[in-house]
């Protein structure tokens, strides 16, 4: 029995190890298709599968610290009930981006396996930095994330309070400024803002130097 | 000889003295419990028990606990119209929301446009010379770490009716009451 089971594996590894003899070039075209769909929506799926916030808050780090913040907000709470999961913000929904964006994220598993942020005050301590990050990435890339759901096109400002209407129409229409320059903390607490442009000095004083 | 038996014989007495204070504790501990018992037995026998039977807390009185619906949180004042002060020293009121504005160690929302700062920018009126100082009058540069957190003196309004009668009267109308200005002018 086992014997002729290592018979079989020779006869298969021989079959694949040969170039095709009677197989015809048809065959390993269609075959070559199937297994292209087979495994190109294979990755997908897992990557689809790591773009979902059950995913996200797998470990511990992102439950107890960032999805805990995000619960407060009108991220996650609000009288329409949409709401965004960690992926709406945090990755970016075009392919190529998302893929860039996946490497990225390489380093939040060595982060995992060498417990950067595993206790509350290791995160209270790099809030900052990991923060800053984010704003950086959204800055660079025009609040993308952010205007995924929120265009300034479908933007009425006359159902906005008076104050908010006054600094789209000021700030965001013009393209001075971008989503992130003022709605950081929306949807986590803020870390100490000491310095931060807008939340501790007017944005002109921090150009100025 | 005779005196050390002597003292021999007092301590000893001494050391039997808690012995022979039990039974006499005993009797008066008896006597005591008679009225406890009958005191608790007293409304057991009427309203305690139909607390205890209705599964109320029987602290909340013979009617047991009543549930009051409270009215829904109305919505606060957004005009960002500045109201009146009732009286020169009172906080100035929130004209706007301020829901979800962090306010804590790592940040203060509310500076981010009232600080002297950010004013310019904001055309928000700045926070009081008044919080500029510690509790001593020094003056300090930038607002004084006792003054930091604004709700404290500083909410949002919202538009119900009081829950009990308020007759405050500000200062001005109870000066025009005590001197009518037709009083005034008639003379």
């Amino acid at each position: 029995m086992f014997s002729r089971l290592i018979c079989l594996a020779r006869q298969a590894w021989a079959a694949f190890n040969r170039p095709a003899v009677h197989l015809g070039l048809g065959f390993l075209t269609v075959g070559g298709f199937v297994a292209g769909v087979i495994f190109w929506g294979g990755f997908n799926t897992a990557l689809e599968a790591t773009n979902k916030e059950a995913f996200c808050i797998g470990c511990h780090e992102m439950r107890d610290n960032p999805y805990a913040d995000l619960k407060q907000t009108i991220h996650y709470s609000n009288r329409s009930g949409v709401r965004a999961t960690c992926p709406d913000c945090h990755v970016p929904h075009n392919w190529t981006d998302k893929i860039a964006r996946k490497m990225q994220a390489s380093k939040e598993v060595w982060g995992k396996i060498f417990g950067t942020i595993d206790t509350p005050e290791k995160f209270a301590a790099k809030k900052k930095e990991l923060a800053g990050h984010e704003w950086a990435r959204l800055k660079a890339n025009n609040s993308l994330e952010c205007r995924n759901c929120h265009s300034a096109e479908s933007m009425d400002i006359t159902r906005q309070g008076a104050r908010g209407a006054a600094a789209h129409q000021e700030f965001l229409f013009t393209n001075k400024a971008t989503c992130i320059d003022c709605h950081k903390g929306i949807a986590h607490t803020l870390p100490d803002m000491t310095g931060v442009p807008v939340w501790t000095m007017p944005a002109t004083a921090a150009a100025g130097h | 000889m005779n005196k050390s038996f002597r003292t021999a014989l007092a301590l000893a007495a001494l050391a039997a003295l808690p012995v022979l204070a039990v039974p006499l504790a005993k009797v008066a501990l008896a006597t005591d419990k008679q009225p406890v018992a009958q005191t608790a037995q007293a409304p057991q026998s009427s309203t305690a028990r139909d607390v205890a039977a209705s599964g109320r807390p029987a602290f909340t009185g013979a009617d047991g606990l009543t549930v009051q619906e409270a009215a829904p949180i109305p919505k606060d004042v957004t005009d960002d119209r500045r109201k009146q002060r009732n009286y020169p020293e009172q906080p100035p009121v929130i004209p706007h929301s301020v829901a979800g504005y962090q306010l804590d160690l790592n940040a203060n929302k509310c500076l981010t446009c009232h600080s002297r700062e950010m004013t310019g920018d904001s055309q928000a009126p700045m926070v009081s010379v008044t919080h500029f100082q510690d509790r001593d009058g020094q003056v300090l540069g930038a607002v004084s770490a006792r003054r930091y957190f604004c709700l404290q003196c500083h909410v949002p309004q919202s538009d119900v009716q009081p829950r009990v009668p308020n007759l405050f009267q500000d200062v001005d109308s109870v000066i025009r009451g005590a001197h009518p200005p037709a009083a005034k002018g008639g003379k």
